[in-house]
């Protein structure tokens, strides 16, 4: 009895933890955003709350919860508030099987990968409902349009995600990460390297981040599928979106990037030299690496059109995934390099 | 031919987005053009036309005769004056105000006066706290006027010559 209690508690100590660090990134991710850009823009970005404006998306959440909640009398009330909570609650759940180090993960589920892939989709649901539940048409239309990009480029992603599972033979992250061991060049950066570019982008797509951001489109949408909501529920949507990216930058990293190995291992001296770096810092370094791509994008591409969203996602991505994954199929059957050698394929 | 085949080995190696990358990428190193206004402030021309004044003569007599040539000349109608003989029998105002809410700050009283008294300065970061703060009377812009006598004296020998 005890010990069972004591094992929730440790579960859920850990769950605080995890959700903790995710906030933090979060919070410190928005603030990054707006000074990139910033920078990029040859302008300064928020810097007058706090040294260097740190302090500054503390103000923005103590903003955004002191904010009033109104909810519009023609929505669905019930719909209009549960949908925030089912965006925020999955992009926190899908956290559950990403590994920060070796071992260090909260469940160590065999279909890893698979359940990310289908809580991520589950998302979409909080954005559908938000959308229909606002009984407005710029949500409407903003909801159909998030929906619809995101089941076309999971496609994608699922196929890149055939491939990866086909080189590593497994969907358990840590054994995915484990098939990478030995070096920047045994990570499946380079042999999967179409099927990279196709997941990164897809997984921008599937973020609804720019130039993908059609469902924003503050343009034509105003903002979407979260025109109408203010205040908390809206700072719920607002971070399951940058959860989400820095969930697809992890699984990015963890896929193609080799998650918390070093990238010096089996060069002679530097091997050695980082041998005391802990694995969660390389694994931070790599994500960090690829959400600050999200915002170099954002800083630099203007948005697709949506037809050629489409076009992208079904004309392009899809052939290039489904070949190479016959590519992957042959180097795999007659080990091909040092990635699909017999060795490797040991687990 | 050719040229197709370019263009397909050009943008499946996302050679265009590479290069708008770059682009920002070395922005992102470039000098910042964000004046921190508090603390920095943008350079202001002598001619620069800010809060309003009424300046003295160096014995301290006030200049502004009444002449009511800015008030004529006042596009917005912001000015007021009323005139009367002091004791002494020389004419000067006993109402001079300017609403600043209706001010355009075009400078044509400045123009208009012929003893330099109505002026502009340089000074732009003002504010006003109560209601009817912003009508400023003859005291308030003398007072202005007595502040920044040094500031404005320097900015009137400076332009001498363009005027």
């Amino acid at each position: 009895m005890l010990d069972g209690l004591l094992l929730v508690a440790l579960i859920v100590a850990k769950i605080i933890a995890l959700v903790i660090g995710i906030i933090v990134i979060v919070l410190y991710l928005t603030y990054l955003e707006r000074r990139i850009i910033g920078f990029m823009q040859a302008r300064l970005g928020p810097n007058r709350v706090g040294p260097f404006g740190l302090l500054q998306p503390i103000a923005d959440t103590v903003k955004l919860l002191g904010k009033e909640i109104i909810v519009p009398t023609a929505s669905n009330r019930f719909l209009f508030l549960i949908a925030p909570i089912i965006s925020f609650g999955t992009a926190l759940a899908a956290w559950a099987v990403i590994p920060l180090d070796q071992g260090v993960v909260l469940a160590n589920i065999n279909a890893g990968a698979l359940y990310t892939l289908a809580i991520s989709s589950l998302g979409v649901y909080g954005i559908i409902i938000a959308g229909w539940a606002s009984n407005s048409k710029y949500a409407m239309f903003g909801a159909l349009r998030a929906a619809a990009q995101s089941i076309s480029y999971e496609i994608a992603m699922g196929f890149s995600l055939v491939g990866v599972m086909m080189a590593a033979n497994s969907l358990n992250f840590q054994q995915i990460v484990l098939a990478q061991t030995g070096g920047f060049w045994h990570w499946y950066w380079l042999p999967l390297l179409p099927l990279f570019i196709v997941f990164w982008i897809s997984g921008v797509a599937e973020t609804n981040r720019s130039p993908f951001d059609m469902a924003e489109g503050e343009s034509e949408l105003v903002a979407g599928f979260h025109v109408e909501y203010a205040g908390v529920t809206f700072a719920l949507f607002f971070f399951a979106e940058y959860a989400n990216m820095v969930l697809i930058s992890a699984l990015t990293s963890l896929f193609f990037l080799g998650g918390w190995l070093s990238p010096f291992e089996g060069i002679p001296y530097l091997q050695s030299w980082f041998a005391w770096v802990p694995g969660f810092v390389w694994f931070f370094i790599k994500f960090s690496f690829f959400l600050y791509c999200y915002l170099w994008f954002r800083a630099t591409f203007p948005r697709y059109r949506y037809d050629q969203v489409m076009r992208l996602g079904w004309k392009v991505f899809i052939p290039i995934t489904l070949i190479w994954i016959v590519v992957i199929g042959l180097a795999v059957q007659f080990h091909l390099g040092p990635w699909f050698s017999i060795e490797g394929m040991a687990s | 031919m050719m040229r197709r085949a370019w263009q397909y080995v050009k943008s499946f190696t996302l050679w265009d987005l590479l290069v708008g990358l770059t682009v920002t990428g070395r922005y992102l190193w470039k000098r910042k053009f964000t004046i921190r206004y508090p603390e920095e402030e943008t350079p202001t021309s002598p001619r620069f036309r800010g809060i309003h004044a009424l300046r003295r003569y160096a014995n301290g007599e006030e200049r502004c005769i009444a002449c009511k040539l800015c008030e004529a000349v006042c596009p917005a109608l912001a000015i007021t004056i009323e005139a009367e003989p002091r004791e002494d029998g020389s004419r000067r105002t006993t109402l001079y105000d300017i609403d600043t809410f209706k001010c355009v700050y075009c400078g044509f009283c400045e123009e208009a006066c012929p003893v330099d008294a109505i002026v502009l300065t340089r000074f732009h970061d003002y504010h006003y706290e109560q209601r009817g703060e912003n009508i400023l009377t003859k005291e308030t812009l003398l007072a202005i006027g007595d502040r920044y006598e040094k500031d404005i004296a320097e900015d009137r020998t400076e332009e001498a010559k363009y005027r």
